[in-house]
């Protein structure tokens, strides 16, 4: 009787167990908003409807600072997501964190899916490979900076609408039209201290922090280097466009955007990412191109920075879990799922491969420029140019902001505004270096 | 004929507020521990290695220019917030109290504000006020006045202020309406015969038994803009432009919610805990003479 009753107890846990075993599901927490996030929301579909042992479980958690922020605590509460979207400004705490997280070249080695860094474009592994060559996190929406201009307004202007300025000076010059042609804002530009400093840095071919932009082996110890006489110059050049009315600054972060779909701004420094944005919403005819330069610098133009976000797995999960998330990554993998999502978002194709698909298919020719991101990130790349990866970064970024905001007031010259971001930004990295080396 | 409770039970008083304790130790003094705890050491964000550094956090922080020139804008702010914070809400009750007809229709729409959450009000007056879109900006700009908050230090604070205080303003009237409507009418009535204006009532009779009132919110709005704040200047203004409106509460949020560095913003919060503590010990001890209970 007793054993009946147990056996039947037995059974009952078996099947319940087996139903729940069933399906797993990975939890997978982003930031996409709007068409991206039905993008994120197709790709789980996609993969759910392409197999049945596991289901991916895409949750907008806010935007990339607050999904960071509600994953960290879900962590320390042991409610970790399986899947986590990072931002490019956070990858170095990602990587100090030891132990939150797998790198993603063990999770797709354990579960024996082939997974080939070197298929990926050099700036974007680069950027998300540890010194010893391992991959960390899953490239996913790597974006770059590029530059977008009304050409309505051009021709308003006298300009040539079909040929974008390339280098500053032309820039400068094209501004300077556009404001005598009665624009009000002939110039404005997105995330400063992104196309500014970092991209421009990059671009340039020039030092933007020691260490190799903290991508070194002792990447931990990197000082910033961004008040060379090229810096300067260049901040003080914006600084006079400034005070021309030539360069109007409209905000932190995204928030200039909107003045160029509106038409309020001529030309614009901004993520490929907004190209989704400016495609449905701009009322005038548009063109993207590469970001502009000083033609007298040895090595410019390079490659810029990228930014956008990647995939990071979090630690302390059970094996079926990563063997899913391993399966969705190889999923994500495929070519024609990467080349899919750079047509549809304007991030970058993260491989070489679905870049090369997407020519053959007639993309670029059908939308002119598209490819700006794409060419301007697939050169070889060097020490100054793989990437800047620096701790404390959302609170240097901040810095950045608030000592830029002060040359365009004409309150700081550009020098002594560049010399402020080093010296703060440099005390906020002896803490990093501090609290990493434990 | 004054009636006195005794308690004769040594446990019972305890009991009955042994609740209360429970919630102010949970919700008040476990969190503050754990922030001075928190301000001594120098944590990765995900808590996987922890790091006793003394006073470190806050050698940084009195080394820093930018963080000694927050208490100067904090001071400011503060005062402000609390100054037109609480007079136009007086003003708003006062005439509220007076009005007969729809009385209900003004007392809800005052009050409506109060349920905006800090960073959407943030975002509706950004975009009244938004150099390049806002409604205001544009009207401001028609009058021949140009609004760009985004160079212009006195006007961002300015903008931060005003929501700052527009979100509170419900609070602080309900209060003082409920302060006003608990002054018998008695003695109103006796002013009006002895010939006094609605100013002279006010100024000698409402004042004066409103002063509880007032010090009761004279308190929680220094408080409010202290700790409250930072929703709507991160939707307003992100702290600019340079560091105009970015006050301590401010960097306390950016540095822990968005940079993750957790010493840091815990030993800010710890002085920021101690300065409420002294002004709130100033209020007690000053400002609460002058008030007449």
């Amino acid at each position: 009787m007793h054993f009946k009753r147990l056996a039947i107890a037995a059974g009952i846990a078996a099947t319940t167990s087996l139903s729940a075993h069933a399906v797993t599901d990975i939890q997978w927490w982003h930031s996409m908003t709007a068409v991206n996030n039905e993008w994120v929301n197709d790709l789980a579909k996609e993969f759910n409807e392409s197999q049945k042992e596991y289901k991916i479980v895409p949750t907008y958690k806010g935007a990339y600072d607050e999904s960071m922020t509600a994953a960290i605590a879900a962590f320390r509460s042991g409610n970790a997501p399986d899947i986590l979207q990072v931002f490019e400004v956070g990858t170095a705490t990602m990587m100090a964190s030891k132990g939150a997280t797998v790198p993603v070249g063990k999770v797709m080695a354990d579960a024996g899916v082939t997974f080939d860094p070197k298929a990926y474009i050099p700036a974007v592994a680069g950027y998300y490979t540890a010194p010893n060559g391992q991959m960390l996190s899953f490239p996913f929406n790597s974006s770059t900076t590029i530059f977008y201009y009304n050409k309505d307004a051009f021709k308003k202007a006298g300009l040539n609408p079909d040929k974008a300025p390339t280098t500053w000076p032309e820039v400068f010059e094209a501004a300077k039209k556009l404001k005598a042609s009665g624009h009000s804002c002939p110039m404005t530009l997105a995330w400063q201290g992104w196309t500014q400093l970092e991209s421009f840095s990059t671009w340039h071919n020039v030092e933007f922090a020691t260490e190799q932009n903290g991508l070194s082996a002792n990447g931990y110890k990197a000082r910033m280097k961004i008040n060379s006489p090229l810096h300067v110059k260049h901040i003080d050049n914006l600084a006079a466009a400034a005070k021309a009315g030539e360069f109007v600054y409209k905000g932190r972060g995204s928030i200039p955007q909107a003045s160029f779909t509106a038409g309020e701004c001529a030309m614009i420094q901004t993520s490929s990412g907004f190209y989704g944005d400016v495609a449905k919403n701009a009322k005038f005819a548009y063109g993207l191109s590469t970001l502009p330069y000083y033609s007298d610098v040895k090595g410019a133009p390079q490659n810029t920075v990228i930014g956008g976000a990647s995939l990071w797995v979090m630690a302390g999960k059970s094996a079926d879990h990563y063997k899913g998330v391993a399966k969705f990554f190889e999923f994500l993998s495929q070519t024609k799922v990467q080349a899919a999502s750079h047509q549809r978002t304007g991030y970058l194709p993260v491989t070489m491969a679905a870049y090369d698909l997407t020519e053959k298919s007639g993309f670029y020719q059908k939308n002119p420029g598209t490819d700006t991101a794409v060419t301007q990130m697939i050169r070889k790349v060097t020490d100054n140019s793989r990437g800047i990866r620096l701790g404390n970064y959302v609170q240097i970024r901040t810095i950045e902001d608030e000592e830029l905001e002060q040359v365009w007031a004409g309150k700081k010259s550009g020098k002594e505004a560049l010399d402020s971001i080093v010296t703060r930004g440099n005390e906020l990295l002896t803490r990093f270096e501090k609290s990493y080396k434990k | 004929m004054e009636k006195r409770v005794l308690f004769r039970s040594k446990w019972l008083p305890w009991v009955l507020i042994a609740p209360q304790l429970l919630i102010i130790g949970i919700f008040f003094f476990w969190p503050a521990a754990q922030a001075v705890l928190q301000s001594f050491q120098m944590e990765d964000a995900f808590g996987m290695s922890t790091e006793w550094v003394g006073l470190d956090n806050f050698r940084t922080l009195f080394a820093d220019p930018t963080y000694l020139d927050s208490f100067y804008r904090t001071a400011i702010f503060s005062v402000l917030v609390a100054g037109i914070g609480i007079a136009s809400s007086l003003a708003l009750a006062i005439f509220a109290d007076r009005i007969v007809r729809f009385a209900m229709v003004y007392k809800t729409l005052l009050i409506i504000p109060y349920a905006v959450a800090p960073v959407i009000a943030g975002v509706l007056w950004i975009f009244m006020f938004s150099p390049s879109i806002g409604v205001v900006a544009y009207f401001l700009d028609k009058l021949g006045y140009t609004w760009n908050h985004l160079m212009n230090e006195n006007q961002a604070m300015a903008l931060i202020v005003l929501a700052s205080v527009w979100k509170q303003i419900s609070y602080n009237f309900l209060f003082f309406l409920a302060g006003l409507q608990s002054i018998p009418k008695a003695l109103i009535e006796a002013a009006s015969i002895d010939g006094a204006g609605p100013w002279r009532r006010f100024w000698n009779i409402q004042l004066p038994l409103l002063s509880p009132t007032t010090f009761f919110l004279l308190v929680i709005n220094i408080v409010y803009a202290f700790f409250d704040t930072f929703g709507i200047i991160d939707a307003a203004t992100h702290g600019g432009p340079g560091q105009s409106t970015s006050i301590l509460v401010y960097k306390v949020y950016l540095d822990g919610f968005k940079a993750l560095d957790l010493g840091g913003s815990a030993a800010q919060s710890v002085i920021l805990m101690c300065i409420v503590v002294v002004l709130t010990v100033i209020q007690f001890r000053y400002v609460e003479k002058k008030v007449q209970y």
